[in-house]
Parts: C-alpha cells; structure tokens; sequence
C-alpha cells in the first residue's frame, strides 16, 4: 500500500506514549462513539505507483482523442511553448500556498503583479485582480461589481454570450436578486445596439462578448457609447489571445474586461483548471474581487510586493466583502502571463493573424460545399464562425472515422467551427473531401 | 541577502524573441477585418530570448517557498505532500477538449463518476457535483442547494444562515453572496457551538447553520449530535465547510453527523498541490432530499453502459462554472485517494491528528494553550503574557520562525482567539521535523526574554524584509508603469 506517512509504526508508539495514550484511538475520545464509522470505507484496492499509471492511461486511451479538432466555443487548442509546463513545475510555485507571508512569497507575488501588468496591458485597462475561477464567474462577479458600484440591481447582456457564461450568470444573479435583461443578435450575429437605450432604465450596465459565441466580432464601441449615454458601466468579455490583433476593452470604453486566460497557454483538460482574468479602471479598482498583488517597500526602502487592498476580502469583511472568493486560479494566472511573455508583441500579433488566415480559409473552403452556408457572411470573425447544412450530424460522424473533431452542433442545429494554429492547411483539404463525400452520399435522402 | 529582482519588463530588449509558431500557409486574411475592429498598436509586452525568461521564473520561484522546501503548519490550510505522480498522471488528459461528443470522452466521464462514488462513501453523503472551482466556491454552491430547498418547499421565510463566531472568512461572505442574511453566534467556552446560543438564533427564518468540525479551533464539535437537532427541529438545513475533514476520514462522517450538505477542499485533504494560490476544488456533497436541485450536468449512465452529461434537470438551480469542474485537479485527488485506499486514508487522518498532538504537548508550558483538550488534525497556542510584556506578538513569531526555515502557522486567525498561531502539521512530516520545529518554537521563547530586538528584527534571512502594507493599501499601486 502507498503511504505518504513518514512514521513508523515505533515512532508513533512513541509518540503516542509522550502524549499520553496508547493506541490511535484514544486521539478521537471526543467524537461520541455512536457516530463512528464501525467498518473500514468501502474504496477500492490501493494501487501502485505502475497500477495507477497504467489505469490512468487506460483512461485516457478510452477518450477517443488526439486527431485533428475543429471545435472551440470556450476551450480552444492553442500551441503551447515547451517553457510554460516546465515552469510551472517549480515546485516553489505550485507546492506554495497563498502568499500570507510576503516575505517568503516573493517569487509568487511578484509573478502576480507582473500577471496583474499583462492582463492590463492587453486589456488596456488600469488595474487586474489576481484571477477568478474562470470566464464564467468572471462575467458572474463583473455583475456584482455592476451592482455594487452603480447601486442598481439590473444588468443588460448580450445574447452572444458563450451559453455556458449566460447560465452561471443567471444563477449568480438569481441569488443576488439581480434582473437579468438579454439583448438579442440581430441578423448579422451581432448585439443589437438599438436594444441597448429603451432597456437602461434602472441598468448598471451591459455586459458582451467579442467575439461571441458564434463567433462574430461585435460593434463594442457602440455599445459601449449605447451603455454610457445612459450612464451605465460596459464589461467586455472578451477572448484574450485575439488582443495582439484585435481593438483592446480599453480603446472601445470599456470600464471592465473579463474573459478566460486558457487560451494562453493552457491545455484544454476536459475543461480546466483555466483561468478567469477581470481588469478594470482605476475607478473601479476597489469593486474588484479576490486577491491583488500591489508594490510597496521594505523598511531598507526595497521593492517589496504584497496582498493589498484586502480590506475588501472575505477574510477582513466577511459578509461585507465585495466576493467569497479564497483560492483562486493562481498557478494558471502565471502560467498565462508567461505565455504573453514567450510571444511577446510580435508573437501575439502572429498568432492572432494566423488564427484569422486560418478560419477565413477554412471558412471559404466549407463555403463552397453545395449544402453548406456561412451564416453569417458579411459579419468579421476571429477564428470561429457558424455555417448551416442539413448535414451536420452526419458530417461530424464521418469525420470521427477518421479521428477529426468537426465544429460543434449548436442547439439551433448549426455548426460552430474553430480553426487555430494548430490546424495545417493540408487538414481543410482533406475535411473538405470527407465533407463533400457524406454530402454526396445523402444527396439522394434529401 | 535583501536583494530587490527585476520585472520581467525591466529585463525587455526590442527585437528579443522566445516565440516559435508552427508554419502558416493560409494567406493573410487581416483585409477581412475592418481596421476600427483591429488593435491600433503592438502590444506593451516585453521581449526576451528564451533562456532569459527560463532564468527570470526560475530565480522568481527561488525566492518562494512551497511544501517540498520545507515544513508548512499552516493552519487550515492542510499543506500535506502532493504526489508526483499525481502531478504526472493529470497531463495525460491535455488534450482533451470538453466538449467532445460524450462517445470520445468516456474516460473522463468515467473517472468523474468513479470519484463522485468515492466521495460518497468517504463523505457519507448521496451524491456529489465535482463542479466548484474551490472551497468557497463550494460554500457558495451547498448554500444555493440550501436556498433551493427552501424555495422549493414555498418556505421562502427561511433567509438567515447562522454562522458560529469561530467561522472561516468564506462562511459568512458565502452566505451573503447566496442572498442571506448572516446571522452570528458566539462559541462557548470550551471552543464549542453554545447550545443556548444557537437555541435562541433558530427559528422560522433560519434556513441553515454553516459548521466546521473539527473546528477552526481544531477541535471535534462533541455536540454535533444535539446541534444537528436543534437546527432540523427549527426547519433548518446544516452546511459542513470541509476545509478540516484531514482530520476524519475513515473515522467519523458528516453525513452520519447529520448534515445535509457539505464541500471538501481536494486542495487540502486529497493531497492537490495549492498552486501558489490555486488552482483548487470544491466538490460539493448533498443528502438524497437535496439532489434534485444540484447544478447541471449531472453524470448518467444509460442503458448501454455509456455515460453523458445530463442537463434535463428542472428543479436545478442552475450553472455555476464553465464546463464541469477543475478537472485537472479532480484527477489529481482521484489518484491520491486510489492510491491510498480505505486503510491508507484513515492512517492518513490517524497520523495528521497523531503529529498535532504531538506538537501541542511539546508546547505546552512554552507557549498559551487557549483551549486545552486532545485537539483533531491541528492546534492553536498564543504568546504568553510575558511575551506580550515584551512586545512580542504573533506576528513577530512568525516571522522569527521564517528566520528558522519554517513557513509560519496561521496567524490571526481563529478571530476569537487572541493573537492566534493555529499549527497544523499534517501526516506528511516525520518525527524529526515536528521536534525540530518545536525546539525552533522554544528557542523564539527564549530569545524573547533575552533579545527581543531580535525577533523584530526578522526576518533577516529573506530577500526582503517587512513590507509597508499601510502604503501599499493606502497608494496602491497594481501595476508596472514604465
């Protein structure tokens, strides 16, 4: 049996003995002997470390995985620099628990403030906290922030948010007694602006995405303008590894920009851990929730970096503080900054362009399959879009023949397809064929 | 040793590359996007060739401490080994995008259920959602169980939690997030629930208690029996926040103490690495009378042995995270908890309850015992009185202690006790270490009564002394301007 107790069977006799007692069970005399477990837990057999491995791969073995993929909508297949993983293996970092103890916690600290700079930098905003759980409950707690700053107990959002965000949103807000207002797409896939003025009354903002869910880059600037000519606040969510090419939160008004870090840098793990980023103006800096890292000086006048404004945490102000949240998404926040640090300015710039070169090819490759439509064709994209074919079910079958995950069927039976760096233009030819073979091969059911 | 390190920005050098993408041979399609829609600038970025970044983290992560430089007691926070091989066996899983169709993603699904049984039977509870990000987000999600209990039964009265004075700092804001009211009660004297106390916060509002126990004290609740009547006999539902169960398992379970719904922290118990911060993972358990309403997707498994994810649930309150959970991390603990087995488990409790003890006896005399009975998996000591006298208070412990190589205990905390050291040692550490920690504890005792300038001096050993927390709050500043 593995044992990760260092003591012997001796030490603990002994052990036992200074204190007092004889045996393991005299350590648990205050738990009244009627609610004691009498048997031993029914678990499995303990494994070893070689029996343990090789379940765990027959696990992954039993996920159908590894060929190409063209479904994004929230987790997307990103290039992954060989120095993130190793470094986030410093066992200094990942074996650390909050830094509390600024003066043996340096090295995380100042990790966060320089994660805090980087997610300012490409937001364009004046300050980010250390990271929530994901892009959901960064959109979750942007509302209380909506409410807490404006003192209004109404949010617009748009319906192009990821579903996903739209659903923790309603349950956060339920709970808050927020009301909760949806601002349709119009026929371009877009918010419609013109929703945003009549629905205000009594709004302390609105919150969209860009690009949304279906992909399209939305028109942030004036809805942004729509939220503020009504004195409401504009959140933007937004995905960030499309900031190298695309406007930032900032130069579109934006007073707080959200989103999920995993495309930078983290793998897609069925699902997380990611990270959620919150970024917002100076104004609204001390509505923030979670931890921040900020610089000060030791009493020697040297730089020092600490846990700060934490009067607003659920530590200090309880009930009162402005979220619950504890841990957060640390290890993956550092993990994301030194990803924009790998690329840099230029590299964020040529992922951004290769994502884009990349989509609209495959875009126009679909596109010019009889029984395929884009839907949205007039509308700028990013790396995702949304066609229409009364195929996709059988589409997506014959492409798992061939270990290719096609674009992912959306409730309204149209197909949500992603394309990144990861994928080799040699792929679009070949997908295409498959395609256009189950196509032809339905034509005669139709 | 003070040494200031510079920002990684600081370290930028125009033209400087570490980035490597794969070829593209699709041609440029920026013409697409009309040019109010782009970015009008590069970004501010720094830019380094790849070994000065590797030097830059590197040298960062050696002015940090974590588990595997040394002994960490702190306090509540169950800072026990983490596995490599756990660590190893969560990647193999990378690739794996969560929203593949459920027929090519039967192992995850599987591992999924496989851990929500194990938590069952651990926890002593009907079912679990592996969905919370981490504790509090756990607290959040068994009180929005809580809530829709409540407002399913059309008793939409019941809007106060009760939350003893002992609590974590979550417990409350948890609470408040769900839309309660808080309620809070005092502790009795020996560290317990005050029966009268709660005996008068009940009543026709209450929707349920939060409780930990082992206690924030870390000490086991002897009254949890008569507590759980108390709060079910006024139509109120009992909460158990996790964050102690290292104390318990195999040995005692919330669900046979009577509570209705609970999280674990598998950051804390099941072993995951703490990440600096996080990543974390707050599975939530519930009793049979409370599955209806528990976030969505649920996993099932239909006739032909496949599992899915089922969203067809009305009386769910709903969503309360992207996907389904922190996955990488529930792997994580899943391997820890096949790896120890049902018997590696309890010595685990046995031992984490074994050390603290251990500690508390060696301290005794040293240093105050506020409450002083057999604690669980930790304790809490206070400077003496002469201490004080001297001007020496917990926080100058601490950091003399940091001088000694150790991170410091919990400080502060429980609020009700003052000037609180709450030591946790956990199962991971040998003998030796506990000894030699406590010959660190009662050589600051000593240096107290002859060079108290000493211990606020420290630490002198770090790369930087005590940091100005008054300015950094009070002109903060977040960011890197230059």
């Amino acid at each position: 049996m593995k044992s990760y107790v260092p003591n012997t069977e001796k030490d603990r006799l002994e052990m036992l003995a200074d204190i007092g007692m004889e045996k393991m069970d005299d350590l648990f005399a205050d738990i009244p002997a009627d609610l004691k477990l009498s048997r031993p837990l029914d678990l499995p057999d303990p494994l070893s470390e070689a029996e343990l491995r090789d379940l765990l791969h027959a696990f992954a073995v039993v996920n159908e995985e590894g060929g190409p993929l063209f479904r994004g909508a929230g987790a997307y297949r990103h290039y992954i620099p060989a120095v993130i993983p190793q470094l986030a293996m410093r066992s200094e970092f990942y074996t650390a628990y909050t830094p509390y103890q600024a003066e043996m916690s340096q090295g995380m600290l100042q990790s966060l403030f320089e994660y805090q700079t980087v997610i300012c930098r490409l937001t364009g905003l004046d300050a980010a906290n250390a990271s929530v759980y994901d892009g959901a409950t960064a959109a979750a707690e942007a509302l209380l922030m909506l409410r807490d700053n404006k003192r209004k107990k109404k949010v617009l959002y748009s319906a192009g948010l990821n579903p996903d965000v739209i659903a923790v949103m309603k349950t956060y807000a339920h709970c808050a007694g927020l009301e909760l207002v949806e601002l349709p797409l119009n026929d371009k896939g877009v918010t419609d602006v013109s929703a945003v003025a009549p629905n205000m009354e009594g709004a302390a903002g609105v919150i969209a995405a860009s690009p949304n869910y279906f992909g399209c880059i939305e028109p942030m600037a004036e809805l942004a303008a729509a939220a503020h000519a009504a004195n409401g606040l504009f959140v933007a969510y937004v995905n960030p590894i499309t900031l190298g090419v695309l406007a930032r939160p900032a130069d579109y008004g934006a007073d707080i920009a959200i989103g999920d870090g995993q495309p930078l840098g983290l793998p897609m793990a069925y699902g997380g851990p990611y990270v959620g980023f919150m970024a917002a103006t100076k104004k609204l800096m001390r509505n923030l929730p979670g931890r921040i890292a900020g610089e000060t000086r030791d009493a020697e006048g040297n730089r020092v970096f600490v846990l700060t404004l934490q009067a607003r945490e659920q530590h200090i102000r309880r009930e009162m503080a402005s979220s619950n949240i504890c841990s957060n998404q640390m290890l993956c926040a550092i993990m994301a900054a030194m990803y924009c640090c790998v690329m840099g300015p230029a590299g964020m710039r040529e992922v951004g362009e290769q994502n884009v070169a990349k989509a609209h090819l495959l875009a126009k490759k679909l596109e010019k399959i009889e029984g395929i439509s884009l839907r949205y064709p007039e509308t700028p994209f990013f790396n995702e879009f949304v066609i229409d074919t009364p195929y996709a079910k059988e589409i997506n079958e014959a492409l798992a023949d061939y270990s290719i995950t096609g674009g992912l069927i959306l409730k309204d039976g149209g197909m949500l397809w992603c394309a990144t760096e990861m994928n080799g233009t040699d792929e679009f030819d070949f997908v295409c064929d498959i395609i256009q073979d189950t196509i032809d091969s339905m034509g005669g059911e139709e | 040793m003070r040494s200031e390190y510079k920002l990684i920005f600081e370290r930028s050098h125009e033209g400087r590359r570490a980035y490597d993408l794969p070829p593209c041979d699709a041609p440029c399609a920026m013409s697409e996007i009309p040019e109010g829609l782009r970015a009008s600038a590069p970004l501010a970025l720094p830019e380094l060739g790849e070994v000065d970044l590797v030097r830059h983290y590197t040298n960062l992560s050696r002015r940090n401490f974590g588990v595997d430089n040394g002994f960490y007691p702190l306090g509540s926070c169950t800072m026990k080994y983490n596995p490599k091989i756990n660590e190893e066996l969560a990647t193999v899983f990378d690739e794996v995008h969560p929203l593949l169709d459920p027929e090519m993603s039967q192992g995850c699904l599987a591992l999924m259920k496989e851990m929500e049984d194990m938590l069952c039977e651990i926890c002593g509870m009907d079912a679990f959602t592996l969905q919370p990000a981490a504790g509090a987000h756990g607290e959040l999600t068994g009180l929005m169980h809580i809530r829709a209990y409540h407002e399913h039964r059309g008793d939409t009265g019941r809007t106060t939690i009760i939350v003893p004075d002992a609590a974590h700092g979550t417990n409350p804001a948890s609470a408040a997030m769900a839309g309660f009211k808080v309620k809070e009660i005092k502790s009795a004297p020996d560290g317990g629930v005050d029966l009268d106390a709660l005996k008068e916060a009940v009543g026709p509002d209450t929707a349920g208690l939060m409780l930990t126990n082992p206690s924030t004290l870390g000490l086991f609740e002897r009254n949890i029996k008569e507590i759980a009547k108390i709060v079910h006999e006024a139509g109120g539902l009992l909460y158990y926040d996790g964050a102690n169960l290292n104390a318990i398992m195999g040995i005692v379970r919330p669900g046979d103490m009577g509570f209705d719904v609970m999280h674990i922290n598998l950051h804390k118990t099941f072993s995951t690495p703490h990440g600096g911060g996080g990543p974390g993972s707050g599975p939530v358990g519930v009793k049979k009378h409370l599955i209806p309403f528990m976030p969505v997707p649920r996993i099932e498994e239909n006739d032909d042995g496949l599992y899915y994810l089922d969203y067809d649930k009305p009386d769910s309150f709903g969503k309360i995270k992207s996907f389904y959970g922190n996955f990488g991390v529930i792997v994580k603990a899943y391997c820890y908890i096949r790896s120890l087995g049902a018997a590696g488990l309890k010595e685990a409790s046995e031992n984490a309850v074994l050390n603290a003890n251990y500690i508390m006896n060696k301290l005794r005399g040293v240093y105050e015992i506020p409450h002083d009975r057999i604690c669980m998996h930790e304790c809490v000591v206070t400077p003496t009185e002469e201490m004080m006298k001297n001007e020496v208070h917990t926080s100058d412990i601490a950091k003399a202690l940091i001088d000694r190589g150790y991170h410091p205990p919990t400080i502060y905390f429980p609020l009700i006790v003052h000037e609180a050291m709450m030591i946790e040692p956990t199962e991971s550490e040998a003998r030796e270490t506990l000894d030699e920690f406590i010959e660190a504890m009662k050589g600051i005792a000593e240096q107290v009564k002859t060079d108290p300038a000493a211990i606020h001096a420290a630490p002198v050993t770090t790369p930087v002394g005590r940091p100005d927390e008054v300015t950094a709050a009070r002109k903060p500043i977040v960011k890197y301007e230059g």
